[in-house]
């Protein structure tokens, strides 16, 4: 049976679509069908991190209003056999997503998917409660700073209130959490929450830890999921993610202050 | 720079008129008899004493079935209980006259819910904050007395919750996070860390009480009388268990 896991976080600009790019690249490299719907309709921003923008004709709001077919609105990826994208339209707003048409597109990808990622969109509105209302589990994606730990903590209230699974008394909605954007450095230095502070607040398996790294952004620009970028850390820290959200046991990197080598301290990075 | 002109004097409105939407608790005439109101009004209301001070009330005519009332003496009557009468509803068309020559407005007719106060803990108005969204708990149904008014939460209460415990306790066996609020008539205790906003007898019960295994509140109330912590909690109770009670107007926090 498919998943659908929301990414979702609250607070915008804390990596919802950097994660959902990555995660659901990593899932489809492990050879699951995957596909990545954006949820932030008039926002559109995953085809960018996807590098498919130019290749966006229809979508998801084309589709909900049956003016396009599934299939043509679906962007097959460029690195991945198994990954697809649904794009957001930029031209409409979160209103056109209306529960019924959803949930109508959603079980159209059950049919064929493993996994559906849901990119919610930031805030706790229409856009971001059809992004998580039908969600099997969601991956809470929080900045270690108090203002997104405090919204993360409310959109998890929201998945306990108002997801489907919350109203028809089903099974919870299973939380995973990914800590972005962690600096080990300031975390030292006490200008950053520690994963401990975030941990003990929200009460919720920790599923990863992202470290903050340039490569994340150079990634974005170019237009390809930084999961691609095997050397970086947090390519390296996304892989883990969809390791652990396997199955598989693996201990937490990168939280720890690099210790610099002798060649690296005399020739720079 | 603009001059001053005498048209700026216009541009600003001395009134402005707008329509807005109150809920107000409607009391029920049921007997032309002011002494029979009065004694009954009394032995009611003194269960809420403090919730209808003040309290804007309509007057509903519709039992009286055009039996005439001496309007002067009710609105005295009311104005004793502390209640300010704004109107009446449902009078026949001579009552409807009494009433406007006695300063009362005549309101149409809506649905009646039951709202007059049976016993403390039920009353016409929520507290406050009860228009927020996202309550996880449903108010119990009246179950004639087979369980407890106490309410139990073993789920954490996260920011933007609230959770209610009409006339009775609320036993939290989780978290409660910065940004959550607690309500309860009666008293509160939280099993886990108190970090959000906790008022025990929010109808007036003085004697309520809130007990925190380890106190790292934004607010405590009790009653009504409330202490905010707005930057460091004094050491003797950051992360202690206390208790919270009423001493006199006086909110005490105290280790346990």
């Amino acid at each position: 049976m498919a998943k659908v896991i929301v990414v979702t976080s609250g607070k915008g600009g804390v990596g919802k679509t950097t994660t959902s790019a990555s995660f659901a690249t990593g899932l489809a490299m492990k050879g699951n069908k995957t596909v990545v719907i954006d949820f932030d309709v008039g926002l559109r921003n995953l085809d960018l991190i996807m590098g498919c923008e130019r290749r966006v004709v229809y979508d998801f709001v084309n589709v909900l209003n049956n003016e396009s077919t599934l299939k043509q609105a679906l962007i097959k990826d460029k690195h991945c056999d198994n990954l697809f994208v649904l794009p957001a339209s930029q031209t409409r707003d979160k209103d056109a997503l209306t529960e019924e048409g959803v949930e109508r597109i959603l079980n159209e990808l059950k049919k064929d998917f493993d996994y559906i990622v849901c990119d919610s969109p930031a805030g706790i509105e229409k856009g971001a409660l059809m992004a998580l209302y039908f969600a099997d589990e969601a991956l809470i994606v929080t900045n270690p700073e108090v203002s997104s730990v405090r919204d993360s903590d409310r959109i998890l209230g929201i998945l306990a209130a108002k997801s489907k699974r919350a109203l028809n008394g089903d099974e919870p909605i299973k939380e995973h959490l990914v800590i972005t954007r962690y600096s080990p450095k300031r975390v030292e230095l006490g200008e950053m929450l520690s994963i401990d502070d975030v941990k003990d607040l929200l009460g919720i398996p920790l599923i990863g830890v992202i470290p903050e790294s340039e490569s994340v952004l150079s990634a974005s620009n170019s237009g390809v999921p930084v999961i691609h970028d095997i050397d970086s850390n947090s390519g390296q820290a996304y892989a883990d993610v969809v390791d652990r959200f396997m199955g598989v046991n693996l201990p937490l990197r990168f939280l720890n202050v690099e210790k610099k080598g002798l060649l690296s301290r005399i020739f720079g990075n | 720079m603009q001059t001053e002109v005498d048209d700026s004097v216009k541009l600003e409105a001395a009134v402005d008129l707008k329509g807005s939407v109150f809920t107000l608790p409607v009391l029920q005439i049921c007997s032309g008899s002011i002494d029979a109101i009065e004694s009954e009004l009394t032995e009611r209301l003194s269960a809420a004493l403090k919730f209808f001070k003040h309290a804007p009330v309509v007057i509903d005519l519709e039992k009286l079935s055009g039996q005439n009332l001496d309007f002067s003496a009710l609105l005295k009557l009311l104005a004793r209980q502390d209640l300010v009468s704004v109107g009446v509803r449902n009078g026949s068309a001579q009552q409807n006259a009494l009433a406007v020559s006695a300063g009362l407005a005549v309101l149409k007719g809506g649905p009646l819910q039951n709202i007059l106060v049976q016993e403390s803990s039920e009353s016409v108005e929520k507290p406050k904050a009860e228009h927020r969204t996202d309550k996880v708990v449903e108010e119990k149904k009246n179950n004639k007395g087979l369980s407890s008014a106490t309410k139990i939460v073993t789920q954490p209460v996260r920011s933007g919750q609230q959770i209610y415990a009409k006339g009775g306790d609320l036993i939290v066996m989780a978290p409660v996070n910065p940004g959550a609020e607690i309500v309860a008539d009666g008293n509160i205790h939280v099993y886990a860390p108190m970090k959000g906003r906790a008022l025990a007898g929010v109808m007036g019960d003085t004697k309520a009480r809130i007990f925190c295994q380890s106190m790292e509140a934004e607010l405590i109330a009790v009653a009504g009388n409330f202490r905010v912590f707005e930057d460091q909690i004094p050491s003797d109770i950051r992360a202690k268990s206390v208790q919270a009670y009423l001493d006199g107007d006086h909110l005490v926090v105290a280790p346990l």
